[in-house]
């Protein structure tokens, strides 16, 4: 597919890792933030191509993973209401909540549809309208603008019938938090590429000019991967800390201001829990003002329930980039992607998930 | 959870009141909501995320971004070979 292929071509990838050989004298640690990045590292084996002095740790940047265990059984509670069509996209599926997750309610006759699309959603409710249709809204900057594109249609189209439940999260927090962290190594950031063509760099620029960090706005591909390794690389050895932009054939300096306007048209910021890590001030999105008849939590009084996580589970120090997935006694043998223990393991996307998929169950096979 | 697929706008329609489009992916045809994409138009590559137009493919900047990797080291090459 063309603007994919060019960017797995492994004569060009080579050559940058020749080069990053180059530009490397010293041990340096970079964060991917990005979920879907870490899983194209490992699955690329990206990680294995770079210089013994570079250590990639795999960020908090996976929706799926950090939705709280509570909103996930606030999930469960409204798909099992009478009259109630529960969608979501299939990524949230398989997550398991305190007792049971989205397929198995399906195979006990709760009515869950997975959609592609938010709007697929709201032409849902428009086909039952004697029914409730509830939307799953999760999803950074890369998905807002599509999630409030949908319950803004559903509005003016007069849809009462169509509710969102809202666990949306914002990057910046998030990397604000892993830097304040005690003991935070990261040093460099390949940053979120599909974020920023919504939301633009500005808010990157203030984080390394603030933190003195150099965060290199990265694509996905091998190829952008190696590419924004090499730039935080240069960076980190000559002593600047700016935002550089690798995925400039996508992500423009202001993002799309028009997507902004919708995203904010339907949402405001506000404080919210993150699976592993707890509750990061000013990090999430809920749906603003006039637009809270849609909001599922409103509509349907579902008794929520503190959950506790495994003691175990090592995944709040994975997604902060303090430990990587294979030091955690659990991993591959109590804690698979069929019997998750926590964050990092629930979605694909998460840092044990990806590590578990490519065969990196052992110590002595991990990087 | 932040995929985003590249296709090619194959056609523009209006959907009460809403810029839509059908774009192609490889061979799979989806459709995709161009509204917030106002500059993209029939023949441009767009991001596409959950179907939703994102942002428009620039040509030229993927050309530059491309050319400037693929020459990567090349002037150098004589003394030291890339590894492979």
């Amino acid at each position: 597919m063309k603007y994919l292929d060019e960017y797995r071509d492994g004569r060009v990838a080579a050559r940058i890792v020749h080069e990053i050989r180059r530009a490397t004298t010293r041990p340096w640690t970079l964060m991917e933030v990005c979920g879907g990045q870490t899983h194209s590292i490992v699955k690329h084996g990206v990680d294995r191509l770079l210089p013994p002095e570079l250590e990639l740790v795999h960020g908090p940047g996976c929706p799926v993973c950090v939705t709280p265990l509570e909103q996930i059984d606030k999930a469960h509670a409204i798909a099992r209401l009478p009259g109630v069509i529960f969608t979501s996209f299939g990524d949230m599926l398989r997550v398991p909540g305190s007792r049971t997750d989205l397929l198995r309610l399906r195979s006990e006759g709760a009515d869950v549809r997975i959609v592609y699309a938010p709007l697929d959603a709201v032409r849902i409710a428009q086909d039952n309208p004697a029914r409730e249709v509830v939307f799953f809204a999760i999803g950074f900057e890369t998905t807002a603008p599509a999630n409030a594109l949908a319950v803004t249609r559903a509005r003016t189209l007069g849809l009462r019938n169509f509710t969102l439940l809202v666990s949306h999260v914002l990057v910046p927090p998030a990397i604000a938090a892993v830097l304040q962290s005690p003991g935070n190594r990261v040093q460099a950031f390949l940053g979120p590429g599909h974020v920023c063509t919504v939301m633009g760099v500005r808010e990157y620029e203030a984080l390394a000019r603030h933190y003195r960090v150099p965060v290199v706005v990265t694509g996905f591909e091998p190829v952008d991967l190696l590419d924004g390794v090499l730039r935080a690389v240069r960076q980190l050895e000559a002593g600047e800390a700016r935002v550089e932009n690798q995925y400039s054939r996508v992500v423009a300096r202001a993002g799309n201001p028009a997507a902004q306007r919708l995203m904010w048209s339907a949402f405001e910021v506000c404080d919210r829990k993150w699976r592993g890590i707890g509750t990061i001030p000013k990090s999430g999105l809920r749906l603003r003002g006039e637009l809270r008849d849609h909001d599922a939590e409103r509509r349907f009084e579902v008794a929520t329930l503190e959950t506790l996580e495994p003691a175990e589970c090592i995944s709040g120090q994975i997604l902060r980039g303090l430990r990587k997935p294979h030091e955690c006694p659990a991993f591959g043998e109590r804690c698979t992607p069929a019997t998750p223990l926590g964050a990092t393991m629930v979605s694909a996307e998460g840092a044990c998930a990806a590590y578990y998929a490519y065969g990196r169950h052992r110590a002595a096979v991990a990087p | 959870m932040c995929l985003a697929v590249p296709g090619k706008v194959l056609d523009v329609y209006e959907d009460r009141g809403l810029r839509m489009g059908r774009a192609d992916f490889g061979g799979t045809v989806r459709k995709v909501c161009l509204e917030h994409l106002p500059e993209a138009g029939v023949g441009d590559y767009v991001l596409v995320h959950v179907g939703f137009a994102l942002s428009k493919v620039d040509p030229e900047e993927a050309e530059r971004t491309y050319r400037f990797l693929a020459e990567l080291g090349q002037l150098d090459e004589l003394e030291a070979p890339p590894e492979p």
